[in-house]
């Protein structure tokens, strides 16, 4: 596949961003994508149909999102896709959350 | 650090809806979720790594070994697992500094080194490391002379790579613990060297 991911020698993409000290997760969010997206892909779907997921990702979208965010991308399209849940069922859900918060 | 496009606020109530739905349908048990986040954040790390290198400095047939069929090798310290089944081992010498990326995606050899930092992950380290390593490592403070050969390795979801380093100096007396103790994470990636342990302060004083 032919895509943004593909950025072997590409330049203007600026300095290494170094982080001292830095927690394996940033936040619980960050956690708990990863470990969804493990269990599913030791359960539903192999390691390398999420990694083809991620790269489906829009290319502008993929250029202006953090790394677990690409990881939520490809869970999502993924479980919609395989019929575990349907998008309409997330974004009910969200709304749920949001009313009780 | 994350740099998110969407607010984080709204990921997280994205994140908690999927959560929640997966629950609910018995897809993910919240049990599992939570031994898979507690197995990356303090089992799986670098020290698995780090007792790889500080064996093959003390025995030169493990070494050879390794060196020849890392595979196999770190099968024999019981280290295989997810994401590292099939690793490649390469030696830094005096002549040549390796330096191990993924330009694709990210990939890297979790079961020996944990799961990578954001730096290893970033569009900035993919695209460069191939293009101008020598830039990049100094960005990490490691000046490589002209005269040594950078050897640049792309990992792929397939075939993962360790950087063996090298063997501080003044070491002998260490034992094959306090020698693990020295080895960092970026020294396997390639992007530090393994610094001498600091001196007694006996010496120092």
């Amino acid at each position: 596949m032919n895509g943004p991911h593909d950025m072997g020698g590409m330049q203007g993409m600026g300095p290494i961003p170094i982080e001292p000290d830095e927690p394996v997760f940033h936040s619980e969010w960050e956690a708990k994508v990863f470990a969804m997206s493990f269990a599913t892909f030791c359960n539903f779907f192999p390691v390398d149909e999420t990694r083809h997921a991620s790269e489906r990702m829009p290319p502008g979208d993929y250029l202006n999102s953090a790394y677990y965010e690409r990881w939520l991308y490809a869970l999502e399209l993924l479980l919609t896709e395989h019929n575990l849940v349907t998008p309409a069922e997330i974004e009910h859900r969200i709304a749920e959350l949001a009313q009780g918060e | 650090m994350a740099h998110t496009h969407r607010p984080e606020s709204e990921i997280a109530l994205r994140v908690k809806a999927i959560e929640s739905l997966l629950v609910e349908k018995g897809i993910v048990d919240p049990a599992t979720l939570d031994t898979i986040i507690e197995a990356y954040e303090h089992q799986i790390g670098p020290h698995n790594g780090a007792r790889i290198v500080a064996k093959a400095w003390v025995d030169a047939d493990y070494k050879q070994r390794l060196l020849a069929d890392g595979t196999s090798a770190i099968a024999e310290l019981g280290l295989t697992g997810f994401s590292s089944e099939h690793m490649v081992v390469v030696e830094n010498t005096p002549q040549v500094h390796n330096l191990i990326v993924c330009t694709l995606c990210s990939c890297y050899p979790w079961a020996i080194l944990g799961l990578p930092p954001t730096w290893y992950k970033s569009f900035a380290y993919r695209s460069r490391a191939v293009i101008e390593p020598r830039k990049v490592l100094q960005e990490f403070g490691l000046a490589i002379p002209d005269e040594v050969e950078i050897r640049v390795w792309d990992s792929n979801a397939d075939l993962r790579y360790l950087v063996l380093p090298e063997r501080p100096q003044d070491t002998e007396d260490l034992s094959e613990a306090a020698l693990a103790g020295l080895v960092t994470r970026n020294a396997m990636i390639g992007t530090a060297k393994v610094q001498p342990p600091a001196p007694p302060s006996t010496l120092a004083a």
